[in-house]
């Protein structure tokens, strides 16, 4: 096989998994979620198909495929069919920059564990994510519904707020490496300490900011399924509706991928040094178990704290996490140059 | 790099076509700049300009192997978002007094 | 392939634009700018600028876009304008004009242009670490400057929008404009104090999202300070 031809293949491979991964969390949470819930509400929760209610998942999906796709008739019909599949893009694309696994050489040829090795790495992630706000927007303007614009205003405020926050607190990761690229990220947490210890409030603002970006409890305010309906998804049925509801997972999922890297060391375990084909799978199934903690987190907080208000929302954003992410900016700016991190 | 390779390998485009690109997108920019009446309208068509000139900017960096061309688009970015942020709190100013962004019916300072 | 990328993505380019200034719906004009500021991008890292192209995305398309379209449906300023009808003269004198501006521009960039082949990129032109130490250390002064400038700009913008006071309020007396035309921004005002959250939403979204516009900048966080 020439070079260009087996690079081809490896990115076709890496993509495939990538992809495989990332898809079948989907259902995978959505048990979880049903499960969690119960449990915490003391409730059984779905628990008829399967061992432990586990086929449930499948069952939802089935159900979303052979229900009726109902398009209203006053909907602007290209926006409101383009909305879920650009929010389902994004969300897919931005785990692309995500490594997990070392370098593997096969065939005397080196494959970098991640699909796409950009240069500039975690801000393309965030730019990439940034686009996901296009989903929301549309969708609610193209339904001519007032609950699902109002659920598209506050999208579009809420998301660019907390986008600051979160940008600021990753580019606090960033100083001490000084590199975009997140293989230099797990790399120099290799040879220190995980950055969470000493940006621990830079990794608070993220997550906060995290759930904020994934529009999750208790800052969902653009669905409110208690004041807004179902907010900018009210007019959507089947598995249009469902497509909303992988896009949100899903980039739960990456970004869940993307604080595991930045401030949990990615695919490393400190002390487990394994290489090659087998180092790769390792520490896919290494960063995957960060991930899963990740994501039982977002469940748990998910059914512990009630719904902020709007205008809470935008204070505790604007007033305590951006000063916050500013401040932690500067300390790690001044430790750097002190020679400390 | 996956991007030199994909530049470098078989024949290139060469910079003229990007700059006719670029004159392009600003002649359709400034054709929706003076034609448009919707304010909102006329500041995206500022916008697709504003595109142009970087995209030209970028072509000469490209032509010339220097980057002073991409730092002058940085400006630019940081301008233009400077330009969004005042020029949509106008807009709003606007039409809480006159209910509307028509700018042909923004005129007070006609008369 | 280098061709075929530059291809697709200045036909996107070319025909998204001509969509954001023809089409007469404000959404679907900013909407298609995001397609056509994506192919520049794309154009961008094929010339080499993969940083100019990641911000373009991150700035323009994620940030200032976003709040054009929040400022659009906050007004619902969307579907308002017609055609230009009435203003045929204006319309063909506007492209005749652009035309021969676009014309005149290419005849004038023609020369600059030299021998035309260029060199091949290299990785240290690509670098980042290159832009950043000719970004900080010849350019240093006027990086200052637009941050100074971002600054003003918050504040300008936070001024200027805010929500006019009582007073004032009662002394401009409503508008000319159309009296049917339903926005949240007219909800925020017409509801008082007290009357829960869709004022709050509004007015609070209002202060909230407009400094927004500089990701990664030096922001001074007083976003939600609009309120009078």
């Amino acid at each position: 096989m020439s070079g260009a031809m087996s690079d081809l293949v490896g990115t076709a491979i890496k993509l495939a998994v990538a992809l495989g991964i990332l898809l079948n969390v989907v259902p995978v949470m959505v048990w979880v979620e049903r499960r969690g819930s119960a449990l915490m509400q003391d409730r059984p929760g779905p628990n008829r198909l399967g061992p432990l209610g586990l086929f449930q998942a499948l069952a939802d999906a089935l159900k979303f495929m052979f229900k009726e796709d109902v398009t209203p008739s006053a909907v602007d019909r290209p926006l409101y069919l383009m909305a879920p599949v650009l929010g389902l893009l994004p969300a897919l694309t931005t785990f692309a920059v995500v490594p997990f696994g070392p370098d593997v050489t096969v065939h005397g040829r080196l494959y970098q564990m991640v699909v796409a090795p950009a240069q500039t790495g975690v801000l393309l992630f965030l730019a990439i994510a940034s686009l996901g706000v296009y989903s929301l927007v549309m969708a609610g303007y193209a339904s001519n519904n007032k609950y699902s614009l109002l659920g598209s205003i506050r999208a579009s405020s809420q998301l660019i707020s907390y986008e600051l926050a979160l940008t600021l607190s990753v580019l606090a990761v960033i100083i001490p490496v000084s590199s975009f690229q997140l293989r230099d990220v797990v790399e120099y947490q290799q040879h220190h300490v995980w950055n969470v210890l000493p940006q621990i409030l830079g990794f608070l603002v993220f997550l906060i900011a995290a759930f904020a970006e994934t529009n999750r409890l208790p800052f969902d305010l653009p669905e409110a399924e208690s004041e807004l309906v179902a907010g900018f998804h009210t007019e959507y049925s089947a598995m249009r509706f469902a497509t909303f509801f992988m896009s949100e997972y899903i980039s739960m999922t990456s970004l869940s991928a993307l604080a595991a890297t930045l401030y949990f060391g990615g695919w490393t375990l400190p002390g487990v040094h394994v290489s090659g084909l087998l180092g790769a799978a390792v520490g896919l199934a290494v960063l995957f178990g960060k991930v899963a903690c990740f994501l039982a987190f977002f469940v748990w907080v998910r059914w512990t704290f009630p719904r902020f208000r709007y205008d809470q929302l935008m204070r505790l954003g604007w007033k305590v996490l951006l000063p916050l992410a500013i401040l932690n900016l500067i300390v790690v700016a001044a430790l750097t140059l002190g020679g400390v991190l | 790099m996956s991007a030199i390779h994909l530049v470098n390998e078989g024949t290139s485009v060469p910079v003229s076509w990007y700059l006719l690109l670029s004159v392009a997108l600003f002649a359709i920019g400034t054709a929706g700049a003076l034609t448009r009446r919707n304010g909102i309208s006329i500041f995206l068509s500022i916008e697709v300009m504003l595109n142009a000139a970087n995209l030209a900017l970028v072509a000469y960096s490209r032509q010339l192997d220097q980057r002073t061309g991409q730092i002058l688009v940085f400006f630019v970015l940081a301008v233009a978002a400077a330009e969004a942020a005042v020029g949509l709190a106008l807009f709003i100013a606007v039409y809480r007094q006159r209910r509307t962004i028509d700018i042909n019916r923004i005129n007070l300072m006609r008369h | 392939m280098e061709t075929a990328v530059f291809a697709v993505f200045a036909l996107l380019a070319l025909g998204s634009s001509l969509v954001v200034v023809a089409h007469k719906s404000a959404i679907y004009s900013t909407l298609s700018l995001v397609l056509t500021l994506f192919s520049v991008a794309v154009l961008f890292v094929l010339l080499g600028a993969p940083f100019i192209a990641t911000l373009q995305l991150l700035i323009y398309a994620g940030a200032i876009l976003v709040l054009f379209l929040f400022v659009i449906m906050l007004l619902n300023v969307g579907r308002q304008e017609g055609i230009p009808g009435g203003h045929r003269a204006q319309l063909v004198t506007a492209i005749l004009g652009a035309l021969a501006f676009a014309a005149a521009l290419w005849l004038l960039l023609v020369p600059t242009l030299g021998t035309g082949s260029h060199a091949p990129l290299t990785e240290e032109m690509v670098s980042l670490s290159g832009l950043a130490q000719e970004l900080f250390a010849e350019y240093l002064l006027p990086f200052e400057i637009v941050g100074l400038l971002l600054l003003v700009a918050v504040i300008g913008a936070t001024v200027v929008a805010r929500r006019p006071t009582p007073d004032e309020l009662a002394g401009s007396g409503g508008g000319s404009g159309d009296p049917g035309s339903v926005s949240a921004l007219d909800d925020a005002e017409a509801a008082d104090s007290t009357a829960a959250n869709w004022a709050a939403d509004a007015d609070r979204a209002g202060g909230g999202a407009r400094p927004a516009s500089f990701p990664g900048g030096t922001g001074a966080g007083a976003g939600a300070g609009a309120r009078p």
